[in-house]
Formats: structure tokens, C-alpha cells, sequence
């Protein structure tokens, strides 16, 4: 009815549209009477915030929530999607940020998987083996059907996701933060994936959080604040700087503003540095860099090609050969003073990479955490039998207000607090200690934008004070804004160094990607 | 913040599971054909009713509480130590023999004696489980199950061949000499002026037990050793990369859990027994799990837990003689319903409880 009368005025019947959803959790008010207008054949972007509410919609428009009030209309069409069966039959494919992948199927088993034709699976087999010939053909899309899952590159692996949802015909494509794990040259591939999918009339729905791409491939965009939707513009008719303003609800400075590094005398040399894995898997293969006092060095690279490990062992956790020397004394890499306690006790702090699992007991109070692996500090020892827990949740919650942890209370739960928080708990016992060497591993992964910002001031300031900074992200804006000197990591090597006035990420992508550049 | 208040998550939620565990109870005595508020009231009666009950609740209590503070300990390292069995029998045995070989003037110097001699027996047969937990990786809940046997082997041996009195056939030492006898509850009774049944087995061990559940909140909660356990419990990676040593916290974890079922011997051997019998610890090593799981690993957990399941033990026996239909298997049945209910079957209480919460929290927004 409603679908005759539009195509009856002339104007497209929308892909999707959403009308006053709304969610709860509990208390927490996820989704607050959201209305959203997808129009077919377009790209459209949703950015916000960790916790804005993005997921938890495209999850009710997935089937895996319900919403509590709201309706859903797929091409004009009421619906009623209860669960992600429903929403494959409605023509909706979802690219999860984790892959949903069975890593020892190929990747045609993995393609058929849950949409096999019948009993037999020959008869499907060679069906999806002709559909993704031609699927490749049309949108660059090429994987080899007979390789195991496991042996596929992070970009390859997303290439199959979108290929299981165009093999159960959907028309509408919901991608989450799909560019996270990718290089550059991987993400422009991708974008050119789904220029091609539009092209051919799908809906794409790209949520995200990096501005650079929603205005290199977006048509359209909404931004969505504390549950609620609080525009929907034309990605031609706005800006980088008023989408942040819109997301974060105030002025947000997008470039970090930084004096020139004064470095000082060398604080860390490392040589040869050798790590290898549990199953026998060298993961540093001789890494040599220097770091001085009063600079960051910034360790680009794809996740997974050493950057971890090269963290972990400069802290402590896991042992390595070679030779690493801090102001001139080497440090043990393996036996005894090799771990976190010793570390410390040369001044070397530490942020992790995974907060969650590292850095924070997710179960302990603030003041508890604020003291982890500084718990020896004889200052928060009452006697030769008790901890002084007066102490230590005074200066536990002077802390969080010197780096403005929301909110400052220290009788919470490390869980209780969002990501943006549990990290300026992190860097507040790591950073308050005025380290000799900061080792710091994605400051700002999950981390809300107004939160990027002070992180980032932070790091600078404590450069700035002296400290030697050894920066690795995933994140190639943030290498590029902070660092001082940038070193690029692939395949457990180093493959050149760089000054990032002197460089442009086309030429550290293609360092990423294993390419080497002149010799560094 | 929780999801439940913190008195329904420590009260309402083990009341609800007991009352649920005491409803199924009352059906499989009514199926046997026995009055189920009878068998209750007798079970209250027999375990509550008089001195000589309440002396032997207690006494069970004072033997749970040290096998549930056992566990309890380790598990806030998450570690599941299932060996208090065998723990305890060997602690009993280092009880033995510093009662029996050492001439003790007092009991005032044989109890430290036999307390560090519990501990260190106990504490040694932790040792060989968490050294292979630690270093080799072999699971603590194996391990600790196969060295109960172990334990209950040894002390078969040297029961009947190295430590049984001569001439007799039984297979228990001597009775320990009288400096090592502690003091009973009638005894400490009539020191005040008061009556206490003089045949019921409560000793002066009780209050040990109590400084015990004392000693293990102040190291859990107030000092360093605590937190690091705690914080290995919680994530091991963490606990790596703030410099906590995981073998060493595993092997003191553990050596603490061994010497506190270690204790226990006090209480069965040297204070009711005073001797060394088989099997002196009757399965309260096995109740001292169900007693840390319904205490939520909290010392004040253990401590009530503890006298609940003591009063069940003794309720139980009074049962078993009053009401010849209820036999002891099915005294077992009911401390196994309880053990159900409150150990394992706790989500099941606790997930409609906390949707309950969160809609009267909505409602009263």
C-alpha cells in the first residue's frame, strides 16, 4: 500500500527505514526512538561513538535484539525480524567485525555453510563455485574457492563474509567497523568492492568511527550520540570537522598540536631483538631501533606482525634474545629479571594493547587497579603485614581527577567504567610515575573521540617532560600525528624508518603491506 | 555495581536455594512415607534441641569450616582444589604423631605443636599437585582428586603396620597421653560455671576455627599476598604483566589451602578421637566444596555454611536413629540436595531473581 503510493509519486520506496526504535538494557537506554531512512542503492555511513548505540541497532535490524518499541519497513514493507533468519529472508547481510568464519573449511564450505541446497553437498558445492566465479569477475571479489580459511589473509577473510551474504541474495549490506583490521591498500580495495556492489542498485550500511572514510565513500551520513540520532546529512554537504562536533556534542580539535621533539640521550637501545612463540613461530626476527629521551617513536604496522610481541617483551611478559639496554644497562630478556616487577623498577611502564585483559582487573575497584603492578610501592604498605587501602584509594582518587576519569569515584568496578575511562585509569598508573621509557600499545582503541584527544595531550606532555616514548598502533592517523619518528613493522622485521613530515601513508601502506621502500 | 543488592546476593539467594533443596527433601520423605515437617522438626530438634546437639554441630562446623576455607582460598586463585580429603587425613596424621611421640607436659604446648604439625602435613601433600599445576601444567583438579587416594593409601599402610598399638586388631594408634588431651566443651563450660553435654566431641578447636576464618579475610582483603592472589584469580595474563609470579602464587596458594585442610586434624583427632583412626576425616573434605561454593568463597560464608551443614549432619543422624524408614542413604540423599541446590544450581535462582530486581529498580524510577 504504502510501496504503491511511493512508487505511484514518483519517489524511490527507501531500502530501509526505521521508525522510533528504541532499546533498554536494564537501566541503560541504548537506543532512543531512532528513526533512520536508508535509501536503495546508496552507501550510507552511521558514525558515533563507543557506545553511541550504532551496534545495538544494526543488532535489532539484524534479529539478534528486539527492539522495545519501533517498527522496521524493508523496502517499504512492515517487517518483523526475530531472528538473523529472518533478516537473511528479508535480503539483509551483516560483515561482523570478527569474522564468523569456520577456519579449517574452505572457503567454498564456508560459503554454503547454513545455506546448503539439500542433504548432499556436491550439488551446492558446484553451484557456489559458479556463482563465485562470476561474483569475483564483477566485484573484484577474487578468493580462491578451495583455499582453507585459515590460510587467507584478514582481507581475504572479509571478502568471503560479503560473498556469504551475496550468496544468500542479500541486497542490503550491513558492514561493522569493516576497515579495522586492514591496511590501507586492503581498505581502498574494499572501497572499491562496494563502489561496485552499489553500482549494481545493493544498500550498503558501513558503520564506523573514522571520519576519513565516511567522506571518501559515503553518500550519506547519520550520526548517532547517547543512544539517539542527531542528524542525517549529505556526505558532499558537510564537513570532517562538523560531523566530530555533531559525534562528540562539542568543538573537538582533530589535529594534535605539538611542539617539535627536543630528543635527548639514548634511553633504549635495542639489538637484534628475537622473539619466539609457544608453537615455535618467530614473531621478532631481529629488530634493532634506538629511542631517546623526550621522543615517540611510532611502530606502524597491520595487527599481528610483531608489534605485540615487541611490546611484550620490552615489558616483561614474554621472553626474547638478543640484547635491549636501558640508559646503558642491559636488561635481562629471559630468567630471572625478566618480568613486569623488574621492568618497573628500571622505570620502564607500561600501557598494553588489550586493557581488558592486561591492564585492568575488570573486577577490582578502581583504587585496587590503580595500584596494579606497583602493589609493592612500600608507600602503600601500612606495616610488614597490611596494605594501607586508606592511602591507596586517596591517591587512587587523586589520580582520577588529575586525568579526568568519569566518573572519579574509586569504589567502582574497573567493568563499571566505559572504555575511554578504563584507559585513563591505565595511563594515570602508568603515567603519574613520571617513567623513564613509556611503552604504550593502541592508546585510543575503543576510545571515544573527546577521550582521544586528552590521551593524546597527555603522551605529549609527558614526552615533553623527558620520558621516551614507544608508540605502536593500528591506527595510521595517530602514528602520523604523534610521532616524532615513525618505523614501520612487517612480518616480525622492521622495514624502514621515517620522518612523518617526510612521508604520506600511501608510502608507509605499502611499507605495511611488505613492500620495501629505499633502504631505511 | 552488581545487579543484585548485596544482602540478596549473600542472603536471599542461599535461603531460596535451601528452602528449595529443604521442599524437595520433604517430597522424597513424604514418598518414603514419612511426615516431612516431622523429619524436620526432629532434624532441628536433634541438631539444635539440646547441648549434646549443639555440641555436635558444632563440632561438624569446626571441620567443614577449615576443608571450606581450604577451598575457598584456593579458588580465589582460581584454583580448584578438590584434595582436602586427603589433606586433612594427612594433616590428622601429623597431629598423630607430634600427640603421640612427644611427651607434652600441657595441652597449651602441644596444641601450637600439633597446629604446625596439622598445617605442614596438609600443606606438603598440596605441594606435589601444585608444583605440577605451576610447572607442568597438569590440571589441580585431577591431580588433587588421584593424591586423596594417595593419601588415604599411605595412611592405610602405616595404620596397620607401623602405628597400631600392639596386641590390639583395630587398625588406630594408641590413645594419645593425657598432656596432649585438649580441652571440651564441657570442660570450658564448667571453667565459667556452665553445663555443656559431656559427651559431645566439641573442643576447644572451634575457636581456632573461627581465628582461622578471621586470618583468611585479613590475608584476602588487607594484604599484599591476598591481592596478588586475588588478581592472579581474576586474569592470569594480567597478573603476568604486572609481575606476579604465577608459579610461586600457585605453589603459596595452594600450601596455604593444604595447611588450612591440615587443621582439621586437630579438631577429629587430636580433639574428639585422641587417636588416630581410618578415615578420620569422613568426607568432610568433599563438604568443604559445597561449603565454599554456598559461602561464595567469603570467610563469613564459610563460617555459616559451615554450621548449616554441621546441623544437617547432626539433624541427620538424629533422623536416621528416630525414624528407622529414613536410612542413611537417604540422610545422603538430603545433604546431597542441598549440595545441588546451593552449590550448583545457583543461576537458576539467581537469573530470575536479578530480572526481578532490575523491574522493580525500573519501576521505582
Amino acid at each position: 500500500m504504502q510501496a504503491e503510493q511511493a512508487e505511484a509519486s514518483g519517489r524511490p520506496v527507501p531500502a530501509i527505514e526505521l521508525r522510533g526504535i528504541s532499546k533498554a538494557f536494564g537501566p541503560v537506554q541504548a537506543n532512543r526512538d531512532i528513526s533512520l531512512t536508508v535509501m536503495p542503492g546508496t552507501i550510507h555511513g552511521i558514525i558515533g561513538e563507543n557506545g553511541a548505540g550504532k551496534s545495538t541497532l544494526m543488532s535489532i535490524l539484524y534479529g539478534f535484539y528486539r527492539a522495545d518499541a519501533g517498527e522496521i519497513f524493508i523496502r517499504g514493507r512492515k517487517t518483523e525480524i526475530h531472528s538473523s533468519l529472518d533478516a537473511i529472508r528479508a535480503g539483509i547481510g551483516m560483515v561482523f567485525q570478527h569474522f564468523k568464519l569456520v577456519p579449517n573449511f574452505t572457503v567454498l564450505e564456508n560459503v554454503i555453510l547454513g545455506a546448503e541446497d539439500g542433504p548432499l553437498l556436491r550439488p551446492s558445492l558446484a553451484k557456489a563455485r559458479g556463482l563465485l566465479r562470476q561474483l569475483a569477475e564483477e566485484y573484484e571479489l577474487q578468493v580462491d574457492p578451495d583455499a582453507l580459511v585459515e590460510e587467507l589473509s584478514v582481507g581475504h577473510q572479509q571478502r568471503v563474509e560479503i560473498l556469504k551474504a551475496l550468496y544468500r541474495e542479500a541486497d542490503i549490506l550491513i558492514l561493522d567497523e569493516p576497515t579495522g583490521v586492514l591496511t590501507p591498500a586492503e581498505a581502498d580495495h574494499l572501497f572499491r568492492i562496494l563502489k561496485g556492489l552499489k553500482e549494481q542498485g545493493k544498500t550498503i550500511i558501513l558503520i564506523t568511527h573514522k571520519l576519513r572514510e565516511i567522506m571518501a565513500i559515503t553518500d550519506t551520513v547519520s550520526v548517532m550520540r547517547r543512544g539517539e540520532m542527531v542528524a542525517t546529512v549529505q556526505t558532499a554537504e558537510t564537513t570532517p570537522e562538523q560531523l566530530a562536533e555533531l559525534m562528540v556534542g562539542r568543538k573537538v580539535l582533530l589535529r594534535v598540536e605539538k611542539t617539535p621533539a627536543r630528543p635527548g640521550e639514548v634511553v633504549l637501545e635495542v639489538e637484534n631483538l628475537r622473539v619466539t612463540d609457544e608453537d615455535g613461530v618467530e614473531r621478532l626476527k631481529g629488530i634493532t631501533f634506538e629511542l631517546r629521551a623526550g621522543e615517540i617513536l611510532g611502530i606502524a604496522g597491520v595487527a599481528g606482525n610483531g608489534q605485540s610481541e615487541l611490546l611484550e617483551v620490552l615489558g616483561g611478559i614474554t621472553k626474547g634474545e638478543g640484547e635491549v639496554r636501558l640508559a646503558g644497562v642491559p636488561l635481562a630478556l629471559s630468567g630471572k629479571g625478566a618480568d613486569g616487577q623488574s621492568r618497573r623498577a628500571f622505570g620502564i611502564a607500561h600501557v598494553p594493547e588489550d586493557r581488558q585483559k592486561l591492564g585492568l582487573i575488570m573486577d577490582f575497584f578502581a583504587w585496587e587497579n590503580m595500584i596494579f603492578g606497583y602493589h609493592h610501592d612500600p608507600a602503600y604498605q601500612k606495616n610488614a603485614l597490611m596494605m594501607d587501602n586508606t592511602a591507596i584509594r586517596r591517591d587512587a582518587e587523586e589520580k582520577m581527577h588529575r586525568y579526568d576519569v568519569r566518573p572519579p569515584n574509586a569504589a567502582l568496578q574497573a567493568k563499571a567504567f566505559s572504555g575511554g575511562n578504563q584507559q585513563k585509569i591505565v595511563l594515570a598508573r602508568e603515567m603519574s610515575r613520571k617513567p623513564a621509557l613509556l611503552l604504550v600499545g593502541q592508546p585510543t582503541r575503543g576510545v571515544d573521540i573527546g577521550a582521544i584527544e586528552f590521551i593524546h595531550q597527555q603522551i605529549i606532555a609527558l614526552r615533553d617532560q623527558g620520558a621516551a616514548i614507544l608508540l605502536v598502533s593500528v591506527e595510521l592517523d595517530e602514528i602520523m600525528s604523534l610521532s616524532d619518528r615513525i618505523a614501520v613493522m612487517f612480518d616480525g622485521r622492521i622495514m624502514g624508518e621515517r620522518l612523518p613530515g617526510e612521508t604520506d601513508e600511501r608510502e608507509l601502506g605499502l611499507l605495511m603491506a611488505g613492500v620495501a621502500g629505499e633502504a631505511a | 555495581m552488581g545487579r543484585l543488592p548485596k544482602w540478596a546476593d549473600v542472603a536471599l539467594i542461599p535461603l531460596i536455594n535451601l528452602a528449595l533443596a529443604l521442599i524437595v527433601s520433604g517430597l522424597v520423605v513424604l514418598y518414603i512415607g514419612e511426615n516431612p515437617i516431622e523429619a524436620v522438626a526432629i532434624m532441628v530438634n536433634g541438631a539444635i534441641g539440646s547441648t549434646y546437639g549443639w555440641g555436635y554441630t558444632l563440632y561438624y562446623a569446626t571441620n567443614f569450616i577449615f576443608t571450606g576455607l581450604a577451598v575457598a582460598v584456593a579458588f580465589h586463585a582460581r584454583l580448584f582444589n578438590i584434595g582436602g580429603e586427603g589433606q586433612a587425613g594427612l594433616g590428622g596424621l601429623g597431629v598423630a604423631l607430634v600427640c603421640l611421640f612427644i611427651p607434652w607436659p600441657h595441652w597449651t604446648l602441644a596444641l601450637p605443636a600439633a597446629i604446625l604439625a596439622g598445617a605442614l602435613f596438609g600443606a606438603a601433600l598440596a605441594a606435589v599437585p601444585a608444583w605440577l599445576q605451576a610447572k607442568r601444567g597438569s590440571h589441580i583438579v585431577i591431580t588433587t582428586i588421584m593424591f586423596n587416594f594417595i593419601a588415604s593409601a599411605l595412611l592405610v599402610y602405616l595404620l596397620v603396620n607401623v602405628l597400631k598399638k600392639p596386641g590390639q586388631m583395630s587398625p588406630e594408634t594408641a590413645r594419645f597421653p593425657e598432656g596432649a588431651r585438649l580441652p571440651s566443651a564441657h570442660d570450658m563450660a564448667s571453667w565459667v560455671g556452665l553445663d555443656f553435654s559431656k559427651s559431645a566431641p566439641l573442643n576447644i578447636t572451634f575457636f581456632i576455627a573461627i581465628l582461622a576464618c578471621v586470618a583468611v579475610w585479613f590475608l584476602i582483603w588487607r594484604t599484599r599476598l591476598g591481592y596478588q592472589i586475588r588478581a592472579f584469580g581474576h586474569s592470569e595474563p594480567a597478573a603476568v604483566y604486572a609481575g606476579i609470579n604465577p608459579v610461586k602464587i600457585t605453589m603459596v596458594t595452594m600450601l596455604i589451602s593444604g595447611a588450612l585442610a591440615g587443621l582439621m586434624g586437630i579438631n577429629s583427632v587430636m580433639g574428639e578421637a585422641e587417636r588416630l583412626v581410618i578415615d578420620s576425616v569422613q568426607g568432610a573434605g568433599f563438604v568443604g566444596i559445597a561449603v565454599a561454593l554456598m559461602g561464595r568463597s567469603h570467610p563469613a560464608g564459610v563460617f555459616l555454611a559451615a554450621l548449616l551443614f554441621g546441623m544437617l549432619y547432626q539433624g541427620g543422624g538424629e533422623l536416621e536413629f528416630e525414624k528407622p524408614a529414613v536410612s542413611r542413604e537417604m540422610i545422603l540423599v538430603i545433604q546431597g540436595l542441598v549440595i545441588l541446590f546451593t552449590g550448583a544450581l545457583d543461576n537458576m535462582v539467581r537469573m530470575p531473581l536479578e530480572g526481578l530486581f532490575l523491574r522493580l529498580r525500573g519501576g521505582a524510577r
